[in-house]
């Protein structure tokens, strides 16, 4: 009851305070010096003076701040329309592909036609473009080849509008989530700031890309997590159920465009199981309670994200049905379900026999098919014989004969069929050449040994026999086609048929390198099957059956992702941004253009932001540490400090705690990074800022007596926002475009604004 | 003045003594059997040959204090490094003292045992407790194994252990200093050794703020002072001495080696033979006429010098690199007729100099090559030339503002001057080193930093080994390691746990986290019956200990083996105990007694599958190929049989 009243007494104030500010806040870009006085006042000093729970600011408010914060409408609606003109502002510009538009303006296009394509992203991100390209009359014809292939007269502003609309949500949410958190106007201004003239921000929403999309998923799970809070007192109300899911249901959003929604997810999770390590430490709720708050959240956080994320696969699957360019990367099974592949609806004899022309395929993903070609091995790479590789496109070289060990002569009627153990010759049809092994170095793997072609028309040495092994199979077992995981072991030396992944150099075509393993393990490298099988005496069997089920899909294509991303390694001559780059901006990323006769927009965050926020980033753990230890000792502190270190610990801290999971990960990746993967923890970052900067300058009075105080919180409040107004119009052109002169000529716009080596523009 | 009667009083932990004796028994007995190289013995012990040379090495796989003490086994044996470690198995000569080789880390093996039993008795448990624990560390095969050669896990386990051992001492009895003050040695030692102890070390820094946190919360207390001395002991203290393992190894290895080309040429020069002894004496500012070698900044893909030979590219003159079309080629001019310009002139840029006015010094100055026409910095472009190149590495012009500093820079190491005008006496003086010698030692701190640096950026390669395994694989003991097979009979040595204790171990941890989960929600919901201090400091440790020596290896992506899981493994014996002896006190009276009896089957079980598996872990006697076959419990246990 007590909380109850609680709560409308504290609206009631909520309101008035409304009033009052409405008053005294003129829609103008000079607002943001008004707030901070009246807001730190009213809600606290309303607080009921014998709740236990007032001591811990934050806690108590909640209630309050819903509809406190509804007050000046006019500055979210401020931050609405400079977040939006700033992102929309030349959004045409430049009217050619840019950076990696060519990927994920094509993958939309692909969904438009419904070709289906491999990619290491889930596929929510590219539906939506393809949807946003869809509906504002864009074809689908356009070939995204290369970065700066004209548009010409291809409707493609429909998909880059999409992602800026989307992309101008992030200040707007970030404004809601820090004043939600703060309860200050002022931080949420701060954060706002920040984010709407960062040109970093403005640049990555701008063109067609995931990052606009998967910020927007992270930012809108962020604010209903936050929002859901502020409903911990009316549980199982109609607000709390909506805060609920729709933080579920930006879960699965954020995780069905980039795997990096995962940290999204983990810090909801985190969130969550300390929401509901409180309830059960409140001994005022029954057991029954907590199981039903529990069920509550694994419906709304696990199991609605599950349903939509598998949603969009299925509706993945279903838009691409026809065979294209990602096929080869995908099993045999997999294949048959495409339209306009050759195993689609396929028939062919079900179990492998002499004499028959197949194709293997290896088992790794992308793995590719066993494949040999008139060139020959360099000098000094091996025996200078026929080369084998794995070969990821479908082509006539990659079809061989199975032979027997000794004679050649197929006999007539019904062939033999091919047995577990049995020792078998697999010749080239191309070149006649068998598959040969031998015990020299292989060209890159130097542990495993050279796979070569060797001997003409079938005639080798011993050196040519492969036993074959069905795995977990028996002797005498035959192997089906399509369906077993055969290994084809060397009989001279004992060594396994493995593909190793790696790239050859040139003189191999850029093919994946074969070789012949000593090490016997059994991994999806060294286990093949047989697709392709043509033996006209045999009769062929439908093999529609083989069309596997939608979860098996579904697991096949995020271990295809999965693979393809950690496959994704920085080359060994290329700059590679790292990780401690990017909260000091080192560097950016070319989006269009180099030279100084091109349309050139660099993505790089406004320095003076980024630096603005390293700062808070230094500046927060101090502080902390600061009020913890007052705290601990027991010093006795004032309400107000009480409400800032509660704020600074516990919403600061779920902060930090965003920024650490969205950046400390990329420590330990093995893939190639770039600058922009900073993105979703700069986010982050910036809403620290906001609170940290807010509680720092109003703690001013720490230092100068009441009226000075006051003047100097104003003074630094003016100052951020007119170094961040000045910076941006500074380095406005880096997302506006640049043209003339470079940077480190006197004549360009950009003249002296190169305060990095680093940077590139 | 003395008193009388003189009286001394000790109390000896008969126990105590008695575990000591049998750890130094299993772990010292036939020290020098085999006497042949085992195992990894054949990698550590090319450093230890390279220590009694004192010849400078760098092994990226830890820092130098792990080697130094192997080293200092070997010098107090008189090993001579005259031993060439090329295979495992390699019969060791008569004058090798295998023994000296092998006696620390045996040492620091068995006396992992009696630290095992005191850290128990720390954690507040009974004696009954650190006997138990400290029987399962005596009878564990694989920690035997590691202990008798000359490896470095027991010298790491033996560190952590008392790492933590002298800080819980500190912590218990009421603040003495010289405990800290060891157990942050300890800790300094623990990283010194392998890169590992550093999570241990984080570990107990994060136990002891939070010790210190508690006490802050202390309004009776002054802690300013205490805080103080902690920072000193467990944070300045290891730094520090972290520091002077480097400064030992760097004093002791003073000589050119085989790694000298990973290092700056300035590094090169402060050592003895190699680069300094053709730089000695040079002259130190480079002059016009000078004739200087240029060797490039970086030393990736390998180091490499500045090179022309009497080849030229196979196109005419291009603009365009050969290898790498956006940047500009560079050449040696002669006029074949192309019509163009020499453009042969380059401005010297030293990018770190500390005043303006500075000179260009051998050795010492980075230098940047900007080419004066084009303003492009020569530099390595890290790709090799085709055949027509002979394979070497490509150096082209890059335009500055898109260049990074890495590749940049180039450094002088040989250099001649010569003042004569005759061409004749010029060439003799050129190539006669009597100029002035230039005192251009660098200093430790430079040294320490660069060593460091490099031996964290250096890549391993990643190769794949016959016994690697992943870390999820250890947890059950799915692999075993090889170590040593007799040349001619079936005895052999492995890295085997003993089943039983391994069992046990992840039995406990299991059970530790389904109490510590129980616990945890009846004390949130208001159960406060049972008293949790003493489970949550051995959760602390025990699991905390497993967690921070096992979870890194997740994430880790280099080849791994079955001996990096035992420091994590270490921490598990000491829980299994404490876990017991815990349950045993709230159990009721008449379930004590079938848990006793538990108890003593585990242990002798433990005690019979150790003894199933000695022939494994000291090499004899040998088995035969049936006896073999028996101990093979596992099938994915790679036991070898010699054909016969």
């Amino acid at each position: 009851m007590a909380k109850k009243e609680c709560i409308t007494q504290l609206s009631t104030t909520g309101a008035t305070s409304t009033l009052r500010n409405r008053k005294t806040f003129p829609t103008s870009v000079k607002v943001p010096r008004a707030p901070p006085k009246d807001r730190s006042g009213p809600p606290a000093a309303h607080l009921p003076e014998g709740d236990p729970r007032s001591v811990d600011g934050a806690s108590a408010r909640p209630p309050a701040g819903g509809d406190a914060s509804k007050g000046p409408s006019g500055l979210l609606m401020l931050v609405v329309v400079l977040s939006f003109s700033t992102r929309l502002y030349k959004i045409t510009e430049p009217p050619h592909v840019c950076w990696d538009e060519t990927h994920f303006g094509k993958m939309g296009s692909y969904y438009i036609n419904r070709t289906f394509f491999f990619d290491v992203h889930p596929p929510l991100g590219k539906m939506l473009i393809g949807l946003a390209g869809y509906v504002t009359g864009y074809d689908g014809t356009f070939p995204f080849m290369k970065p700066g292939d004209k548009y010409e007269h291809h409707d493609y502003w429909g998909m880059r509008g999409f992602c800026a609309v989307l992309g101008s949500f992030l200040p707007i949410f970030a404004y809601l989530i820090v004043r939600e958190l703060s309860q200050s106007h002022t931080a949420a201004l701060i954060t706002a700031t920040l984010l709407i003239f960062d040109t970093g921000c403005i640049t990555i929403s701008q063109y067609i890309l995931l990052d606009p999309i998967l910020l927007f998923f992270i930012m809108a799970a962020v604010l209903s997590m936050v929002k859901f809070d502020q409903q911990r007192y009316r549980p199982f109300s109609w607000y709390w159920w909506l805060w609920l899911l729709l933080t579920g249901a930006s879960l699965a959003g954020a995780l069905g465009v980039k795997f990096v929604g995962l940290f999204v997810i983990l810090l909801v999770g985190l969130h969550t199981v300390w929401d509901l390590w409180e309830l059960l430490g409140d001994l005022s709720l029954s057991l029954v309670d907590i199981a039903k708050h529990f069920l509550a959240r694994v419906a709304g956080l696990i199991l609605l994200p599950l349903f939509l994320y598998v949603t969009t696969f299925a509706i993945h699957f279903a838009v691409l049905n026809k065979s294209g360019p990602g096929d080869g990367f995908f099993s045999s099974a997999f294949q048959s379900r495409l339209v306009g592949n050759n195993l689609y609806n396929a028939s062919m004899p079900e179990y492998l026999a002499y004499g028959s022309t197949i194709t293997v395929k290896n088992l790794r993903i992308a793995g590719g098919y066993l494949h040999s070609h008139w060139h020959l091995y360099p000098e000094g790479v091996g025996a200078r014989q026929q080369q084998v590789t794995a070969y990821l496109h479908k082509d006539y070289n990659n079809l061989w004969l199975v032979q027997r060990k000794d004679d050649n002569d197929s006999r007539s009627g019904t062939p033999d069929l091919v047995r577990h153990g049995d020792v078998i010759r697999l010749e080239h049809k191309e070149t006649t050449r068998n598959l040969h092994g031998h015990l020299h170095a292989a060209p890159l793997t130097k542990k495993h040994f050279q796979v070569t072609g060797y001997g003409v028309n079938g005639t080798g040495d011993t050196n040519d026999l492969w036993q074959v092994e069905v795995c977990g199979g028996q002797k005498g077992d035959p192997v089906k086609v399509l369906r077993s995981k055969v290994r084809f072991l060397h009989r001279a030396t004992g060594c396994v048929l493995y593909s190793s992944g790696k790239t050859l150099p040139k003189w191999g075509w850029e093919q994946v390198e074969v070789t012949c393993s000593p090490y016997l393990k059994e991994t999806p490298s060294s286990q093949w099957n047989i697709e392709d099988h043509i033996n006209p005496k045999l009769p062929n069997i439908s093999l529609s059956v083989l069309k596997p089920h939608f979860l098996e899909i579904l697991l096949e294509s995020h271990i295809v992702m999965i693979r393809g991303n950690s496959g994704l390694k920085p080359k060994d001559n290329e700059m590679n941004s790292k990780p401690w780059h990017w909260p000091i901006n080192y560097q950016g990323l070319r989006f269009s253009g180099v030279n100084d006769t091109e349309y050139r927009v660099y993505l790089l965050g406004n320095p003076v932001v980024w630096w603005v926020n390293l700062a808070g980033l230094g500046l927060y753990p101090i502080m902390v540490a600061v009020a913890s230890v007052a705290l601990q000792r027991g010093f006795s502190l004032g309400q107000k400090r009480r409400e800032h270190a509660a704020v600074l610990q516990g919403k600061g801290g779920l902060l930090l705690l965003g920024w650490l999971l969205h950046y400390a990960p990329f420590y330990s990746m093995g893939r190639v990074l770039y600058y922009h993967h900073y993105f979703p923890a700069m986010l982050f970052s910036s809403m620290l800022t906001g609170i940290t900067f807010d509680v720092l300058l109003k703690s001013t009075d720490l230092l100068l007596r009441p009226p000075y105080s006051d003047w100097l919180q104003r003074l630094g409040q003016v100052a951020l926002l007119l170094s961040v107004l000045y910076s941006f119009y500074l380095f406005h052109p880096l997302s506006y475009g640049m043209t003339g002169p470079l940077a480190h000529e006197p004549g360009s716009a950009m003249a002296g604004l190169k305060w990095m080596d680093s940077w590139e523009f | 003045m003395l008193q009388f009667p003189l009286v001394v009083t000790t109390q000896v932990d008969l126990v105590l003594v008695l575990v000591s004796l049998l750890a130094l028994w299993t772990r010292l007995s036939h020290l020098s059997y085999p006497n042949a190289v085992v195992f990894d013995e054949v990698y550590y012990g090319q450093f230890v040959s390279l220590y009694m040379k004192r010849v400078f090495f760098i092994d990226e796989s830890g820092p130098p204090l792990g080697h130094t003490i192997l080293a200092l086994g070997a010098y107090l044996g008189g090993f001579d490094g005259n031993f060439v470690w090329n295979r495992i198995g390699a019969e060791y000569p008569s004058s090798l003292s295998v023994w000296s080789l092998r006696f620390l880390p045996a040492l620091c093996g068995a006396l992992c045992v009696p630290l095992v039993y005191l850290l128990t008795l720390e954690l507040k448990f009974s004696h009954l407790s650190a006997l138990g624990a400290s029987a399962l560390l005596l009878l564990d095969n694989s920690l035997i194994v590691q202990s008798r050669f000359m490896l470095l896990e027991s010298l790491l386990i033996f560190f952590v252990l008392l790492a933590f051992f002298s800080y819980l001492r500190f912590h218990n009895s009421s603040h003495r200093y010289c405990w800290l003050l060891l157990s942050g040695a300890s800790c300094a030692a623990a990283v010194g050794v392998k890169y590992m102890g550093v999570f241990s070390y984080l570990l107990l820094v994060g136990v002891a703020s939070l010790h210190t946190w508690r006490l802050i919360g202390d309004r009776a207390l002054s802690v300013c002072v205490q805080c103080v001395c902690r920072i000193v002991c467990l944070l300045v203290v290891p730094v520090l001495l972290y520091v002077f393992w480097f400064y030992v190894h760097l004093t002791l290895l003073d000589r050119s080696g085989p790694h000298d080309q990973l290092m700056s040429p300035a590094f090169q020069a402060s050592l003895e033979g190699g680069l300094s002894r053709i730089t000695l004496g040079q002259p130190l500012e480079v002059a016009y006429g000078s004739q200087v070698t240029l060797r490039s900044s970086v030393s990736q893909p390998m180091p490499c010098w500045l090179h022309s030979h009497k080849a030229n590219y196979p196109i005419s003159h291009d603009v365009a690199a050969p290898m790498s079309p956006h940047s500009q080629e560079v050449s040696g001019y002669i006029d074949f007729n192309v019509s163009m310009a020499a453009q042969n002139l380059w401005r010297v840029n030293i990018p770190h100099r500390e005043a303006e006015s500075e000179s260009w010094k051998t050795i010492l100055s980075e230098v940047w090559l900007v080419h004066v026409n084009t303003s492009a910095v020569l530099k390595l472009s890290g790709v090799s030339l085709p055949d027509w190149g002979f394979r070497q590495l490509e150096v082209v012009g890059e335009k500055l503002f898109k260049a990074h500093s890495s590749s940049l820079g180039w450094t002088v190491e040989e250099h001649r001057y010569g003042t004569s005008q005759e061409q004749k006496e010029r060439e003799a003086e050129l190539h006669s080193p009597t100029h002035i010698d230039v005192e251009r030692k660098i200093s430790f701190w430079a040294k320490f930093l660069e060593l460091q640096w490099k031996m964290l950026t250096v890549k391993q390669e990643d190769s794949e080994h016959k016994y690697s395994s992943s870390p999820l694989e250890w947890v059950t003991m799915e692999t075993n390691i090889a170590y040593w097979l007799h040349a001619s009979t079936n005895a052999q040595i492995h890295l085997i746990g003993n089943p039983v204790s391994w069992g046990v171990a992840i039995l406990s941890l299991l059970s530790y986290q389904l109490l510590a989960a129980i616990y945890l929600v009846r004390r949130r919901r208001g159960f406060k019956d049972i008293p949790d201090s003493i489970i949550v400091c051995v959760g602390c440790v025990c699991v905390g200990g497993w967690v921070v020596n096992f979870v890194p290896f997740l994430l880790m992506e280099k080849t791994l083996f079955l001996y990096h899981y035992l420091p994590a493994l270490c921490y598990l014996h000491l829980l299994s105990p404490a876990l017991l002896e815990h349950v045993h006190t709230h159990l009721r009276a008449t379930h004590r007694r079938a848990l006793c009896v538990c108890a003593w089957i585990v242990l002798m079980s433990v005690f019979l599958s150790y003894w199933t598996f000695c022939p494994l872990t000291y090499g004899t006697p040998e088995l035969s190929a049936n006896q073999l076959q028996a101990l093979k419990w596992r099938d994915s246990w790679d036991i070898l049989y010699r054909c016969r």
